[in-house]
């Protein structure tokens, strides 16, 4: 059975409006690295807030399946959830600057987790934080115990969160666009990090990400989000070299990476659907150069392609294929 | 002819380190040479904390530097009376990273657009409406879209409409800090082709600020890369991306992520992080997260010497690291 495994998850903001999720399917392995990659307001954040129980009112989630470790997480009461959430179930996010607490120790606040979690105390906590802050590498950690968080560096920072993450032994750790803010050098540091601890722990890794760059370089499999759907789920890195759905296809070519050379990028036309001008068959259609009529009328489901599961009627890469 | 010269341009800081101790200096900006043409653009690239931005606000006039030399179009800014200092500024403008930031949210994009004319030019009410009017189409926006206010554009259009801002007076250097950092990648593309797009059409010479060196290897024809202030390479870009002579252009390279890793190709991975700029390292300034540092890189300052059809601040450039 998959770690983690979503059916049919959407959510909304609000009974009538459209959702910001819609019909997403993912399944994710114990130990398996998966990356999310899309633009913002491709509801790759919010399907991970959903979850972890953090959508608030007036947010709506709903799904068919939304399991995670054999616990169904929408009937969960939030006591249960708790015991969850933080320890086995751990996420690290984008701004460290934010996630940390201005006004306690980066003791007192990996301690905390130790204390709700695993239910140590004083010395036994003091040394097994002192431990974490020593596994995430952090130069002189005996001392930064008593640091606030205000007087580390970005990327120290983003080093406590994890060590506050990876605290309860998590077996899935998301982590949302964890190295956006830091610098390359630093972002180097702290993906290699994430790796070690993924290798290390044989923990199960969800990256979520706008830089497809850093998926070549770290996850096995990757989902494409557009506009609260999923609309290519497959391996790395073929689908980097053949991607089926024109999506993945556009993202890709706008990277300038990939027109060495050439004088203009690659551009896909127009900006994402907003919430309420969401086009009636398939969501790229507006944008889409390989658009037929079938796309305006319907919406395409996700099913298998030659290489990868795709949302498209007219895939790109299929020739010389079984 | 050139028309941004920088000659050893500095830009130091006094910081106040309590009642009691004397002020500390940070250099921000340290010995930053450069010739920028008509038509061309030049890269800055580094970290946060190694004086991009502090290179922007002295070439924008927005601060003077503390010494060295500034030419703009051929005339002297350091030492420039306030009335020359206002016509400079005419001829160099500024894109700034975060288009939610600078745009003014209570003023109709048209009016924002006018304003550089308004204040710089005597021209009328109808003939500024007509600049504007053109200047949006440059740059792919509706005559419709002038009343608008900028909380009703995405953060792409909005990046064209900063652009825009900074087009209207013709300069002849547009400075860009970090321009499309803020913005998704298929918008980042759209951006890019207009910057583009613009430069062929105007000749307008750019500073090009930015940590990305994907994004800077698309747009630059020259390279500069800076740490803590100082310049570490200088060259073509072409040259500096396929074969960087300093260990942390080289650094820098490794670290950025690629579509196509290659397995075989060795990273290097830069331990620790920058320095304090109060109390920064002695010889050079890269020494304490070098990998090829020696004792001579820990007491001499490297010279930012010749070498390979650039410049580079390094003792052991072309001898050490990957080629």
């Amino acid at each position: 059975m998959s770690l983690l495994e979503i059916r049919n998850l959407s959510v909304r903001f609000g009974a009538d409006a459209p959702p910001v999720v819609d019909a997403l399917d993912l399944t994710v392995e114990a130990g398996e690295v998966l990356a999310i990659v899309g633009e913002s307001g491709s509801g790759k954040s919010v399907t991970m807030l959903a979850l972890m129980g953090l959508v608030d009112a007036p947010g709506i989630v709903g799904a068919d399946v939304l399991r995670f470790d054999g616990s169904d997480m929408l009937r969960l009461t939030p006591r249960q959830r708790r015991r969850i959430v933080g320890k086995d179930l751990a996420m690290v996010f984008q701004d460290p600057m934010t996630a940390l607490n201005p006004s306690y120790t980066v003791g007192f606040q990996i301690e905390e987790v130790l204390r709700q979690h695993l239910g140590l105390k004083g010395r036994a906590a003091r040394q097994r934080a002192l431990a974490l802050l020593e596994r995430v590498e952090i130069p002189a950690a005996a001392s930064r115990l008593d640091a606030y968080p205000h007087q580390l560096s970005g990327g120290m920072s983003q080093r406590v969160a994890i060590a506050m993450a990876i605290a309860g032994e998590p077996k899935l750790l998301i982590a949302d666009e964890p190295t956006t803010a830091l610098d390359v050098t630093i972002q180097a540091q702290i993906m290699h990090l994430l790796l070690d601890l993924q290798r290390d722990r044989g923990m199960a890794l969800i990256l979520i990400t706008h830089d497809l760059a850093v998926v070549a370089e770290t996850a096995r499999r990757v989902c494409v989000m557009y506009a609260g759907e999923a609309v290519e789920v497959g391996h790395i890195p073929t689908l980097f070299e053949r991607p089926a759905h024109p999506y993945s296809e556009a993202l890709l070519a706008a990277i300038p990476e990939h027109s060495r050379g050439a004088r203009r990028l690659a551009t896909l036309p127009g900006i994402v659907p907003g919430r309420y001008d969401r086009p009636h068959g398939c969501l790229l259609s507006p944008r889409c150069p390989y658009v037929q009529d079938d796309c305006r009328a319907r919406r395409p489901p996700l099913e298998a392609k030659a290489q990868s599961l795709a949302r498209c009627f007219h895939p790109r890469n299929q020739e010389g294929l079984v | 002819m050139s028309v941004l010269v920088a000659r050893d341009l500095a830009r130091h800081y006094q910081v106040s380190r309590g009642l009691f101790r004397e002020n500390a200096v940070v250099r921000a900006l340290d010995g930053i040479s450069f010739a920028l043409e008509a038509g061309q653009t030049l890269a800055v690239v580094g970290e946060s904390g190694c004086g991009k931005s502090t290179l922007a606000r002295a070439l924008t006039l927005i601060e003077q530097p503390t010494s060295g030399s500034l030419q703009i179009a051929g005339q002297e800014v350091t030492g420039a009376s306030k009335a020359e200092r206002k016509q400079l500024r005419r001829d160099v403008q500024m894109v700034f990273q975060s288009p939610y930031a600078s745009l003014n949210p209570r003023q109709k994009i048209g009016d924002q657009l006018a304003e550089p004319l308004l204040i710089n030019t005597g021209l009328s009410r109808a003939e500024r409406q007509e600049r504007v009017q053109a200047m949006m189409r440059q740059v792919g926006l509706r005559p419709e879209h002038y009343p608008r206010y900028p909380h009703m554009f995405s953060g792409g259009q909005r990046q064209r409409i900063a652009i825009a801002r900074a087009m209207m007076l013709g300069p002849k250097v547009l400075v860009a800090d970090e321009p499309t950092s803020a913005l998704d990648v298929s918008i980042q593309a759209q951006v890019l082709n207009l910057f583009m797009d613009l430069q062929e059409e105007f000749g307008t010479a750019y500073v090009f600020i930015s940590h990305n060196l994907s994004v800077v290897q698309h747009v630059a024809d020259r390279v500069l890369v800076m740490y803590l202030g100082r310049p570490m390479e200088l060259g073509p870009s072409e040259r500096v991306h396929d074969r960087p002579l300093h260990p942390y252009t080289q650094a820098l390279l490794s670290a950025t992520p690629t579509l196509h890793p290659d397995p075989n190709r060795p990273k290097i991975r830069l331990g620790g992080e920058l320095p304090n700029p109060l109390d920064p390292p002695s010889g050079c300034v890269f020494h304490p997260r070098c990998p090829y540092a020696t004792e001579r890189c820990r007491q001499e300052v490297p010279a930012f010497r010749p070498l390979d059809e650039r410049l580079v601040a390094c003792h052991y450039a072309g001898e050490v690291g990957v080629a």
